[in-house]
């Protein structure tokens, strides 16, 4: 749907720029492709197409290159790809599978990311976060939705200090701006 | 804050993550039109309120979004056990000998 | 400056670091390390607060978290926090503190006649006896007065200007208490690889151990043992000491809260530091190391400045270089009252002599003080002091073979120190769950069978002095980490020398001569409770302790009876001939110590009480001067004045001009469902009242949304894109709901269906382009739809694209003109937005909001659900019917539609009403009644549900539902006003183009 041809201004829901502060780096997320894939028959020949296995352990994500599968429930996953895959990604997997039933939904512009990364991570994210967040319990990989204070958001550790917040559009302010607030908490401590 | 297990997800997850959705295993009938209307009306109204073990209904919103069963018991607030939406409803009298016979 | 009664040398307060502070007005020395209790008392000054009910003058009592009477207030302005305990009030230069509850001063308060009042009068019970008539006065007349009058501190006026945080946090083994056991605790648990937090209330670590003197731990002064431990806890990276840090509360499955104070101990914080943070702490097993309350003695007038607990006495003078008074009597019936004894001596006070209220005085705290040249008498009491603001001698008593007590002597002092034995702080165990054990010997309540991960070592749980603390508390620490999953032992115990191990204790009032109707001997000294009250409380009835505590609000204060549960339970057992366990015990609640609402509340405050969501096109009404109102977290564009105009104006305005021209609307905030599988159209069978396995792709349908119950639940266009994906709308307050309605059904009852579904809310912006020059604003700026009236009819759904963006162009109308809805992903709707807007300046286009948009649908009577609905409302009874698939076999809610109750004639049915004059505007919410004047009782027929001034019916409207309603047409009703009914006729509830010519152009 967003391709190179587009001349329209388009606008990010954050509005704010990438900067560390006490040892945490706040990057809003460049645009993705996103699609939500729901329909665990369909899971097995979408691996091919999209070239990273789906994965079938609860909680996990799988990437390939740039593309990136999170799980977020038994028959339900979100993938993610660079903005250049946005012209054909969604068609290729939609005729890949287009003898398994499933649903596969575009969402690129329902959400953003928050990447978050550095030594103070953890105890940042903690602030809003109820999930144990130490590598032993949500190790790097690891993918889920969760409760961001009064935000839903999906939490994907990319590292093991770099983090990768998908917020719905309209949430992604208040969620910024919670974890600016506490990141200035935490340099001043 | 209670830790309750999501089945699906195999993991202790916070209650925040968490919603109620009543009593479980009250199956909608199958052809409701033949259902006659007292019978419809205790499907659609009436539901049990036990003290102690409670088999009942949540799903994981802020997680994998499934619903799944649970039996709480609801003097002490303790969740016994969750089991997976479609599994059979356990066997309450045994959960409760059980839990006598751990204290 | 010098302080008077401060040391030459000694205790842990940095004499290099000089600090100032005022206290009700008046400035003191302090040192950096003291506390706003020690830095008073260095000072001389005792006076620090007036008691609850009676106004006494009150002194300082403890040197910790249990002090009941010395609450005050301390800062300025929005900073201004009432009731802070000043023995936990850490000093810092330029503090600001005042005392409470006196008026017009501290050593002059009007309110003391209430001391003087006849026996009786505010005694056990008074709230009940003397509040009961007449009727209504409660209210009017004692409430006010008894505010007034009695009372802690005022809560300050302005808005709090700190911020406050929280932090969830994870550990394999938590220690409550940085005492000897707590130390040890976190040391074994530490030492085994365990992740350990380690939370304290003070300012420093150790606890007891920073009071000691004299004692030591391998060959070091416990002090320096204590200062050596941490230092060996701190270079740990596994462990987290918090200081400053209260733990509260012990909730379920070992999650506890903690609230640490970060800013009030500084006098210029880092602006951007939070006051407190909240710690949500879950623990693998948690070590309580609690410590225990000494227990203040019951004798008449102890509650006079000067009469102080031994323990304190003994932490101001070691760990503060405090004196707290020249001349000391010590009235102990422990051997902790012969360890302050010594130690007060050896910092020079005088000591003049020890009432031993035990008969035997053998012990090794009586043989240490009788070796040091220390008076100790056996069998003695202290039966009343003199002095009013200051203690200034006691009368000692003695107890003979019988029990009864002989009048003594009276001594010249200017402190009496009180060592009544110790009570174990098992709040926190008991908050876990776990079930208390009383012990017969020591007479004090102890951990018993544990509900949770947890165990108590040290004083908590009864067991006294630093070698034996500190060799359970590496037990404990060493068995939390082993259940923690890591292979631990408990290490050696020290070796420590020179100690006095608490040992003894005395419950209940102690015996003295006097008449006991003219003494006040307090349980409670923070609300004012007597020995005498609660034996009142006993003699008119009641039985159980917790009768007890509330007839007489013994332990009902912001202490929660540290220092008077336990006494006050003696005295009521004593009274009922009963053992203590058999009176019961109150229970304990959180939090241990009073947590301010901020902490509580962390970021959740201000703006970011809620998140505040915003549409993609929200800059460009703001830009334009929009009035927002705020739906859900929504903020959407109410109306757009120009300039003079209010919300009236601007409303006529815009309205006309849509019907003129054409109009945008920001529709962002529908709720948009995608649901997609080959059992798309089944599904939507289900769930919808419609039927949806005809539609052909291309086209629209309203769809209506029931409850199981029958009653409506939502309703919205639904597009249908393909044979299995449909594009559902939803209301915008009911976009969540109605996804969860649906992934209710799908998971747990139409397990059969494949069909998947996937919130696409925030994906679409949505522009409304809606009037009769709708098309011509958008026919030059779609690209592939062909949107003339013979191709695209209403109701219809194309793909294409406009400007360039793809798009989904839905033709719909919710204003009764010709309308499209322009869905393009929600990053380029500004830009279409704008590129809209650009063209429609040829067509005189006008941006409008939410209340014209309900103007303009209620002219043409289209509900809003939730305004016309409230959750019992059927199809029927909204005139709906055309919108159920009569032939489908079943669907959510259809059973009940034909349920007896849901069938009746006089069910409340939508209906129009005009006023009779067609200025008058009804108010929403208003009751129908048949005549202008019902009888009082009357049921109302019904209520309006939407009132507004048409523009296009050039008066106003309203619809309402009303029972039997649509068979009242053209009766005339009544609207009860506070200031006259009006009359109403009942109508077709559609004012304007009702045959629905203009959307079909």
């Amino acid at each position: 749907m967003s391709d190179a041809t587009i001349t329209a201004a388009r606008r990010s829901p954050l509005s704010a720029e990438a900067s560390s502060l006490g040892g945490v780096t706040l990057t809003p997320g460049a645009p993705l492709l996103r699609l939500i894939l729901r329909g665990a028959e369909a899971a097995e020949a979408a691996d091919t197409a999209f070239g990273a296995d789906l994965p079938r352990r609860p909680n996990r994500s799988a990437t390939a290159g740039e593309r990136a599968a999170l799980w977020l429930g038994p028959d339900e996953w979100l993938l993610l790809a660079p903005e250049s895959d946005a012209a054909s990604l969604p068609a290729s997997l939609a005729s890949a599978l287009a003898q398994a039933p499933h649903a596969l939904v575009n969402v690129s512009h329902r959400q953003t990311a928050i990447l978050v990364s550095g030594s103070g991570v953890e105890p940042l994210l903690n602030a809003f976060v109820p999930l144990e967040l130490t590598e032993a319990a949500f190790p790097v990989g690891m993918a889920t939705r969760t409760i961001f204070e009064k935000a839903e958001i999906v939490l994907w550790r990319t590292g093991s200090a770099a983090f990768h917040i998908e917020v719905w559009r309209s949430f992604a302010p208040y969620v910024w701006e919670l974890l600016e607030a506490v990141r200035r908490e935490n340099a001043a401590n | 804050m209670l830790l309750i297990r999501c089945p699906v997800c195999e993991m202790d997850r916070p209650e925040l993550e968490f919603r109620y959705g009543g009593e479980a295993h009250i199956a909608r009938p199958l052809d409701p039109s033949k259902v006659s209307d007292e019978e419809w009306a205790d499907f659609l109204y009436f539901r049990t309120n036990p003290k102690g073990l409670h088999v009942e209904r949540w799903r994981h919103t802020a997680g994998c979004g499934r619903f799944f069963n649970a039996v709480r018991h609801t003097v002490t607030d303790r969740f016994v056990t969750t089991y997976k939406s479609g599994e059979p409803r356990p066997d309450l009298e045994a959960l409760a000998r059980k839990l006598e016979s751990a204290r | 400056m010098n302080a008077p009664f401060r040391t030459e040398a000694g205790g842990r307060v940095d004499r290099a670091r000089p600090l100032s502070f005022t206290f009700d007005g008046k400035s003191y020395p302090g040192f950096e390390g003291d506390t706003l209790a020690s830095a008073l008392l260095a000072n001389g000054v005792h006076l620090v607060g007036r008691s609850f009910k009676y106004h006494r003058p009150r002194g300082l009592l403890s040197a910790g978290a249990e002090e009941p009477n010395a609450l005050v207030g301390v800062g300025r302005g929005g900073r201004y926090t009432p009731n802070l305990r000043a023995t936990q009030v850490e000093l810092f230069d330029g503090l600001v503190a005042e005392s409470q509850n006196r008026w017009p001063s501290l050593g002059f308060d009007v309110g003391e006649v209430n001391d003087l009042a006849p026996a009786g009068l505010l005694s056990a019970g008074f709230y009940y006896k003397t509040f009961m008539a007449p009727a209504g006065a409660w209210k009017s007349v004692f409430e006010p007065i008894i505010r007034k009058t009695a009372g802690l501190g005022v809560a300050p006026q302005e808005p709090d200007p700190d911020h406050y945080t929280h932090r969830h946090a994870f550990c394999d083994v938590l220690v409550v208490g940085a005492g000897a056991a707590g130390l040890a605790a976190a040391l074994a648990a530490a030492g085994a690889g365990a992740r350990v937090i380690l939370a304290d209330e003070q300012a420093e670590l150790g606890g007891g151990l920073l009071s000691e003197r004299g004692a030591t731990i391998d060959g070091v002064e416990a002090s320096a043992w204590a200062e050596r431990t941490v230092a060996a806890l701190r270079a740990n990276p596994n462990v987290t000491l918090l200081t400053r840090a209260q733990c509260f509360g012990y909730y379920a499955q070992n999650f506890l809260g903690i609230v640490e104070r970060l800013t009030d101990h500084a006098s210029s914080p880092h602006p951007d530091l939070p006051r407190e943070r909240m710690w949500k702490v879950r623990a693998k097993q948690v070590v309580l190391a609690t410590g225990a309350i000494e227990r203040p003695f019951c004798f008449p007038d102890n509650d006079r400045p000067g009469v102080m607990l031994a323990s304190a006495a003994r932490t101001y003078v070691n760990r503060y270089g405090v004196r707290p008074g020249s001349r000391a009597l010590v009235f102990t019936a422990d051997e902790s009252g012969y360890a302050a004894a010594l130690d007060l001596a050896s910092a020079g006070l005088a000591v003049v002599c020890i009432a031993e209220l035990r008969a035997q005085a053998d012990g090794p705290g009586a043989r240490a003080a009788r070796a040091a040249g220390l008076a100790v008498h056996p069998s003695t009491v202290v039966t009343g002091v003199s002095g009013r603001l200051r203690v200034t001698g006691a009368t000692l008593g003695a107890i003979g073979p019988d029990g009864r007590v002989t009048p003594g002597q009276t001594v010249a002092c200017d402190l009496v120190l009180m060592a009544g034995g110790w009570t174990p702080a098992v709040h926190l165990f008991s908050q876990s769950r776990g079930k208390l054990r009383f012990d017969e010997e020591r007479q004090v309540y102890l951990p018993g069978v544990s509900a949770q991960d947890e165990r108590s070592a040290g004083a908590c749980n009864g067991t006294f002095g630093i070698a034996a603390s500190l060799a359970e508390g590496f037990a404990a620490g060493a068995d939390a980490a082993t259940k923690a999953g890591f292979a631990a032992t408990a290490p050696a115990t020290p070796d420590v020398k020179g100690e006095i191990v608490p040992a003894g204790g005395f419950h209940g009032a102690v015996p003295h001569h006097r008449d006991p109707q003219k003494v006040k001997a307090f349980v409670d000294f923070q609300n004012d409770v007597t020995a005498k009250d609660i034996k009142l409380a006993v003699r008119e009835g009641m039985r159980s302790i917790e009768h007890v505590k509330r007839y007489t609000t013994n332990g009902m204060a912001t202490d929660q009876g540290k220092t008077s549960n336990m006494q006050g339970l003696a005295i009521a057992s004593d009274a009922l001939g009963k053992p203590m366990p058999q009176v019961g015990l109150t229970t304990f609640r959180p939090p241990y110590t009073p947590v301010t609402f901020g902490a509580f509340a962390g970021h959740s405050r201000g703006l970011a009480f809620d998140p505040i969501r915003r549409t993609p096109t929200h800059d460009w009404a703001a830009a334009q001067g929009a009035v927002f109102e705020d739906v859900g977290m929504w903020k959407r564009a109410w109306f757009f004045p120009r300039r003079g105009e209010d919300m009236h104006a601007a409303v006529e305005r815009e309205c006309r001009q849509v019907r003129a021209s054409v109009g945008i609307f920001d529709g962002s905030t529908l709720g948009k469902i995608e649901v997609v599988g080959p059992d798309a159209a089944e599904f939507m069978n289900r769930l919808y009242t419609n039927p949806w396995s005809k539609l052909e792709p291309g086209r629209c349908r309203y769809g209506l949304m029931l409850n199981e119950a029958g009653f409506v639940m939502d309703d919205g266009v639904i597009g249908r894109l393909a044979a299995d994906r449909f594009h559902v709308t939803t209301t915008t307050g009911g976009a969540p709901r109605v996804l969860a309605h649906m992934e209710d059904y799908l998971q747990t009852e139409f397990t059969d269906l494949k069909v998947w579904l996937t919130s696409t809310t925030e994906q679409w912006a949505v522009i409304a382009v809606q009037g009769p020059n709708a098309r011509k604003v958008l026919e030059p700026l779609v690209e592939g739809i062909d949107i003339s009236a013979a191709a695209m009819p209403h109701m219809s759904l194309r793909e294409g694209r406009i400007c360039g963006v793809p798009t989904r162009l839905f033709r719909v109308s919710f204003t009764g003109e010709l309308g499209f809805e322009v869905n393009v992903p929600a990053d380029y709707g500004q830009a279409v937005w704008e590129a809209v807007w650009a063209e429609g300046q040829k067509h005189d286009m006008v941006a409008y909001g939410t209340e014209s948009m309900h103007v303009l649908r209620a002219e043409k009577g289209y509900i809003i659900v939730g305004q016309e609905t409230d959750g019992t409302v059927t199809p029927n009874d909204l005139g709906l019917d055309w919108a159920i698939g009569k032939a489908k076999p079943d669907f959510v809610g259809k059973r009940s539609l034909t349920r007896p109750d849901l069938v009746k004639a006089d069910r409340k049915q939508l209906v129009g009403l005009l006023t009779e004059d067609p200025a008058v505007l009804l108010e929403e919410g208003a009751q129908v009644a048949a005549v202008a004047t019902p009888v009082r009782g009357t049921p109302a027929l019904g209520h309006v549900t939407s009132a507004y001034r048409s523009p296009a019916a050039g008066r106003s409207i309203a619809m309402a539902l009303v029972a039997g309603g649509r068979a009242r047409k053209g009766q005339t009703l009544y609207v009860p006003m506070a200031n006259g009914a009006i009359a109403v006729t009942v109508t077709d509830p559609i004012f304007f183009d009702p045959k629905g010519e203009r959307l079909d152009v």
